[in-house]
């Protein structure tokens, strides 16, 4: 970039509340500008007509603010130096301590080719049986939280960063309380993990539309280790319900005409572009995404989980039980799809049959509960299953559980024998005879 | 004709116009330059001398005044020997001669290999008087009979005035030699190019179809049949195991050649396509499914544009290979993301909306898409036949939105996958009183069942599925009255219900003997269960129903898990005779 000559515009034509537009010559799409001080980007060319995005915001803007353009896109500088570093949404440090010195490279770069990808096969366990069990997660996987504002899905999630046997962890934070941005900090400060972890936040202190820059500045990063280094990686992306919504207000003031909930009809590609991030390397490195998308009041069918769902490879319910006074993994609504690439594979074998059998039976107790609502009799199977649901919630489902597989499975087959006979589980006959331990 | 000339006006996002300097046609394919990188583009809109062009990369660093050059010619594809076990973008690139781990911008590579040398044997001879799309010679492509055929794009009739004899040639050399009535010769080749948005119609006539395509999934061939050259559609919310059913599809079905566009859906899906299928086999031909299958790669990451070509160029292959005769499955996930595409750049025109946003046409562009497949007879009296079945992602599970609709209209197959049913881990989750196939109403099928599958095959079908009608309904009445309140038979007929569901409908797609099942099979299974459908038991109270049908269900699955008439199968058979004798009246 040839700063020496660089022409500064003064003549703005049209402002609005996030864009604003001037005349200018020679100026790439995507490229970034400074006006008046802040930093913008090149979102529309018509003619001579160019429209930025101002990402803070256009207030107090004059019509003649001064606009430079600096003929590139986006860039992070990459390198060791990112380790134990808190940045904000454009990568710079928020955390008092120096600038990195690193290469520069531009954010958003392009996609891996889909036939040098290698199919995922590592399994990352978290020690919850909810995940592990049920709905194994994979390297290379990229898998959201789908949870309700009030439940705790950081920490759930958290937890799960600091279990998972990882290189690195990258923590996107897109609208983040303050008091959020503190938790994650002194949890892993605590943990004595940081020099494992680059952080990106946006704080709800920022202005929104600059949240739209934090996933690819995460995943540039996540980029440069899982690749340069052959590191094994997982980026948390939270939340990105409010990176959608952001999304939402740039299409809206550039006059783009809404589909489904205000969304911007491009809102499956723009997230795509962000989870297709995830991928298993060749080489060893791997990039797994464990994002978090908040719903209101439950609703999947809404545009932004709802295209998240057919993009992502399964997602994680969390839900209340209110029998046993503990947050669940829901098993009816999480799914893993990654998971038939381990299970039975790189956990024992009889770990999908025992899967699908307590899912089944936990299935035919909430039959039995609508039964006991209703004011109907139970059939003794019914009070069996109900018993049974109780255990597997309380001692494989519940969030607060920290085992391995291995007991997983046992545990399972415990809860097996204590209410039900062989012909109720409907698992092939060699695998109950080789793991069930059922008096004959 | 020289090459019409522009200048990149303006951008927005992958929308670029362009000031055209000389004619320029609607679909034509321009490359904008940038620095040294070529960026392929579809005329979309011509307004005066400006140019709409969608481009089918990244625009970023894009500005004005950019050389563009126009090609003279829509978006094509290279056709022939060589396009199995081979992986494509969108717009037919070959991505395993790409460079680099990541996807290189303006990087365009040959489908074919101009090197390779092919065992040509000549079909035609001298003085013969051919058409478009009659067999020249054959060549071998993995065990397949490839056939070079005359190009689609010569009209008329021509007179074959020399056949290169048998031996070793390249795609490039010439095969034969064509004489129109002019007098005027034609050099062709082993390729040919066809602009996939144009329907290859070199055939004599399109039949309703009547035979049935196996796919050994029971859900489809028992209750909802395909047949050769149908078309159908698989709707369902994320999570119900769209994507499971159609691998399930690509590796069972009773194909010749298999093509899946994945278009705008997860590269990990393609990358398990192309991890397993090499190593799986083919278990009519014995060989690796890989010799069979052709992916069409356009993942949801990759650019928007091309996602729409993909559905596309998968669809002229697929015609290309049926004027071969073959028996062609083409399986598409996701149609909705070809339809999101299109809105995308609707909306960046500024056109005015349909429903949800998406173009007016959406239901005409499905429409004519469909139209495309069926089973054709060729030139020379056989057959081929391109067999289409699509997915659709609704948005919120809700199949009241316009790509649903508009797809209902033109597919004859519904398979409807529910929520419930995936959430009970009842897979495949089609629900079937909610799907359909009309071919089931179609004379020609039913005349064709009698005939190889059995005489009462269609009434034994509907028999099922009166249960399972009769099923649901008393499963109703016990949830209103109670266990207690019903009737001992309202119980028997529930759990009848729930064999023919756990028996026939359920299918463990991962197992290696029940995750595809023969027709013949099929056809004996459904015998023994409708045997204990038919039957009267006899019961003292409802509590010993459950328990009783579900040791019945144990045995059955035990006998699906084994292999058909072995002597595991033949043991659980006998086990559930027992079982049925205990009680049956």
């Amino acid at each position: 970039m040839n700063t020496a000559f660089q022409k500064v515009y003064t003549k703005i034509t049209q402002i609005t509340k996030a864009t604003c537009s001037l005349n200018a010559q020679g100026v790439g799409n995507d490229e970034l500008a400074i006006v008046n001080g802040r930093l913008a980007q090149v979102v529309k060319i018509w003619g001579d007509t160019i429209t930025l995005q101002v990402f803070s915001g256009t207030e107090g803007i004059p019509t003649n603010a001064e606009v430079t353009f600096l003929g590139k896109a986006p860039t992070l500088k990459v390198g060791e130096d990112l380790c134990g570093r808190f940045f904000n949404a454009f990568g710079d440090p928020i955390d008092g301590g120096p600038a990195v010195d690193g290469e520069e490279r531009e954010i958003g770069g392009p996609s891996v080719n889909p036939v040098r990808r290698k199919q995922p096969s590592e399994l990352i366990a978290t020690g919850i049986a909810g995940i592990d069990l049920n709905n194994t997660l994979v390297s290379g996987q990229k898998i959201p939280f789908f949870a309700d504002p009030d439940q705790p899905y950081n920490q759930v999630m958290a937890n799960v960063a600091l279990r998972a046997q990882t290189d690195r962890i990258i923590l996107g934070g897109m609208g983040l309380t303050n008091d959020d941005y503190l938790y994650f900090k002194n949890l892993f400060d605590n943990a004595g993990v940081l020099d494992r972890i680059v952080s990106f936040v946006n704080t709800t202190e920022a202005p929104p539309v600059e949240r739209l820059l934090v996933p690819d500045m995460a995943l540039t990063a996540a980029e440069y280790f899982a690749v340069d280094r052959n590191e094994k990686v997982l980026v948390l992306l939270t939340d990105m319900t409010l990176y959608a919504d952001a999304l939402s207000i740039v299409s809206n003031r550039m006059d783009q005409i809404p589909s489904k909930d205000s969304m911007p009809g491009s809102l499956y590609s723009d997230l795509a572009k962000i989870y297709e991030k995830a991928v298993q390397f060749p080489a060893g490195g791997s990039i797994t995404i464990i994002a978090v998308t908040t719903l209101s009041g439950g609703d999947i069918t809404h545009a932004i989980p709802d295209n998240t769902g057919y993009i992502t490879e399964g997602q994680l319910f969390l839900r209340k039980d209110t029998e046993i006074g503990k947050v669940i993994v829901d098993p009816f609504r999480s799914l893993s799809r990654l998971k038939q690439l381990v299970i039975g594979k790189k956990t024992r074998k009889d770990h999908p049959q025992v899967m699908n059998a307590a899912i089944r039976l936990y299935a035919d107790a909430a039959n039995a509960r609508t039964k006991l609502e209703n004011g109907f009799d139970l059939t003794d199977y019914d009070r069996r299953t109900l018993d049974f649901a109780r255990d597997y919630s309380n001692e494989l489902l519940a969030i607060d559980v920290n085992i391995d597989i291995t007991q997983m499975l046992d545990t399972a087959w415990a809860l097996f024998r204590k209410y039900f006979n062989r012909s109720e589980l409907g698992i092939k006959k060699e695998i109950v005879d080789e793991f069930g331990n059922f008096p004959d | 004709m020289a090459k019409t000339q522009g200048k990149v006006h303006s951008i927005i996002s992958n929308l670029v116009l362009v000031k055209v300097e000389g004619p320029v046609s609607q679909n034509e394919i321009c490359f904008i330059e940038e620095n040294g990188e070529r960026l392929m583009a579809e005329v979309i809109k011509v307004v005066g001398d400006l140019a709409y062009v969608q481009v089918f990369e990244s625009t970023r660093g894009l500005k004005p005044g950019m050389p563009v050059e126009f090609e003279n010619h829509m978006l094509e594809v290279s056709l022939g020997p060589g396009l199995l076990s081979k992986n494509f973008d969108g717009l037919q690139n070959d991505l395993d001669k790409m460079t680099g781990v990541f996807l290189k911008r303006g990087e365009y590579t040959n489908p074919l290999e101009e090197d390779k040398k092919w065992s040509f044997t000549p079909l035609a001879k001298t003085g013969d008087k051919v058409k478009a799309a009659d067999w020249l010679g054959n060549v071998k492509e993995n065990w397949l009979d490839h056939k070079i055929m005359v190009p689609f794009k010569l009209e008329g009739e021509y007179t074959v005035v020399s056949v290169a004899p048998e031996g070793e040639y390249t795609i490039l050399d010439t095969i034969a030699v064509l004489k129109d009535k002019a007098g005027k010769e034609y050099n062709v080749t082993m390729v040919q190019k066809w602009p996939v948005k144009v329907a290859v119609r070199n055939y004599v006539d399109k039949p309703r179809p009547f035979r049935q395509m196996e796919t050994g999934v029971r859900v489809i061939d028992t209750m909802n049949p395909m047949l050769e050259g149908g078309t159908g559609f698989i709707p369902g919310p994320f999570g119900t195991g769209k994507t499971v059913l159609q691998h399930a599809l690509a590796r069972f079905a009773d194909a010749d050649v298999i093509i899946m566009a994945a278009c705008g859906e997860r590269a990990n899906e393609v990358v398990e396509i192309f991890t397993e299928f090499p190593e799986l086999q083919d278990p009519r031909s014995g060989r690796s499914l890989y010799e069979r299958t052709t992916i069409i790669a356009n993942t949801s990451n990759m650019p928007v544009a091309a996602r729409e070509a993909s559905v596309y160029t998968a669809m002229t292959i697929g015609e290309y290979y049926r004027a071969m005769g073959m028996k062609v499955l083409l399986l598409a996930d996701s149609t909705s993301r070809w339809a999101q595409a299109l809105r995308e750049m609707s909306n960046r025109m500024e056109e005015l909306p349909g429903q949800d946003a998406f173009p007016m046409d959406l239901s005409a562009i499905i429409s004519n898409f469909y139209s495309r497949a069926g089973m054709v007879f060729l030139n020379n009296g056989k057959t081929g036949s391109v067999t289409f079945i699509g997915t659709v992602s609704p948005a919120g599970g809700n199949l009241k939105e316009p790509v649903t609709e508009s797809t209902k209209k033109v597919a004859r197959c519904f398979y409807a996958l529910s929520q419930a049913r995936a959430d009970s881990k009842r897979y495949p989750a089609i629900d079937t009183l909610e799907s359909y196939s009309k071919y089931l109403e179609y004379p020609e099928f039913i005349e064709y069942a009698e005939k190889n599958i059995s005489g009462s095959w269609i009434d034994d079908v509907n028999e099922a599925r009166n249960m399972l009608v009769r099923g649901r309904e008393t499963a109703e009445q016990i949830d209103i009255l109670g266990d207690d309140g019903v009737p001992l038979d309202y119980h028997v007929i529930f759990w009848k219900s729930e064999l023919i569901d756990f028996v026939i409908l359920q299918q463990d797609a991962f197992d290696n003997i029940d995750g595809s099942t023969s027709m013949d099979r099929q056809q004996y299974m459904l015998n023994k269960v409708l045997e204990i459908v038919r039957a009267d038991f006899e019961f003292d109270s409802f509590e010993e129903i459950n328990p009783y049908f579900k040791r019945i269900i144990n045995g059955f699955k035990q006998m699906n898990y084994s292999e058909y008439q072995s002597e595991n199968f033949r043991k659980f058979e006998a086990e559930v005779q027992e079982i049925v004798n205990e009680r049956k009246r």
